[in-house]
């Protein structure tokens, strides 16, 4: 772990344990922020979803491979990044979880969850793995005071 | 806390008492390996009673759904009852709502399938 005033970051293993603690992790975080109930639940659930992503379908549980996970506030913005070392994945064939042919399918919701809950969501693929960049605008007087802790 | 289920009959109809977190992993396991077995025992009629489930995650609604489906082509029913806010929120949301019976009391839920 490494963790500046503003910035922490984390490199966890590929396995479904680090899905669980990136989603603790987010949960302090964004409550040390002073973020509300429901958000805090948007930003924990967004952060799950992509180290679902990372672990799943980026490094596929590859023991050789890292998930980073670092959360830093920029501004009135928590800035989360969730990067794997997996081959990269194509946006272009991610389908509309809403369309009326795929409601019944039991995957492909984790990335519509994702821009549903958080406010910026950027993907950046390439071969050498995917970025997940998580965007939560700092709202009310609560949270303007705080930084991140450890 | 990980998820715990509970299975009673009512007037023929399977009630699943659900408590915990329907999360990738253990979660969805325990969901999906108590519905199979429900419909291989003949259970066909069944109630997934959510209302102490605090947590989904897009695998545990993809459980759901598949639960769903796997009853429905099975010949069976299933239902979802009392959800919590988070839980209907999130149906709401990716439009699930629309494709799933949700009933919010345990009588009702029972009736609806005679």
């Amino acid at each position: 772990m490494a963790m500046t005033e503003q910035r922490v970051s984390y490199t966890l293993d590929s396995s479904l344990e680090t899905i669980d603690s990136a989603e603790e992790k987010a949960t302090r975080i964004a409550t040390e922020l002073g973020f509300g109930d429901d958000e805090v639940m948007q930003i924990s659930m967004a952060v799950r979803e992509g180290a679902v992503n990372a672990v799943l379908h980026g490094n596929a549980y590859a023991a050789d491979k890292k998930v980073t996970l670092a959360f830093e506030r920029t501004g009135n913005e928590l800035v989360i990044t969730i990067r794997d070392q997996g081959k990269g994945m194509d946006l272009s064939k991610i389908p509309n979880p809403l369309a009326p042919e795929n409601l019944l399918k039991t995957s492909g919701r984790g990335i519509f969850l994702m821009r549903s809950f958080m406010d910026i969501v950027e993907i950046r693929p390439s071969s050498t793995g995917t970025e997940l960049k998580l965007i939560k605008h700092v709202h009310g007087p609560t949270a303007g005071g705080k930084e991140a802790s450890q | 806390m990980t998820m715990k289920v509970g299975s009673r009959q009512v007037d023929g109809v399977t009630i699943v008492d659900c408590s915990g977190r329907i999360t990738l992993g253990e979660g969805s396991v325990i969901l999906r390996d108590t519905v199979r077995d429900l419909l291989s025992k003949g259970n066909k009629k069944i109630v997934l009673n959510l209302a102490d489930v605090n947590y989904i995650d897009s695998s545990g609604i993809g459980e759901l759904v598949s639960a769903f489906t796997t009853t429905k082509n099975q010949g069976g029913e299933l239902k979802l009852l009392n959800l919590t806010k988070k839980v209907n929120d999130l149906l709401q949301i990716t439009k699930l709502y629309t494709v799933f019976d949700v009933k919010d009391d345990e009588a009702s839920a029972v009736k609806s399938f005679k």
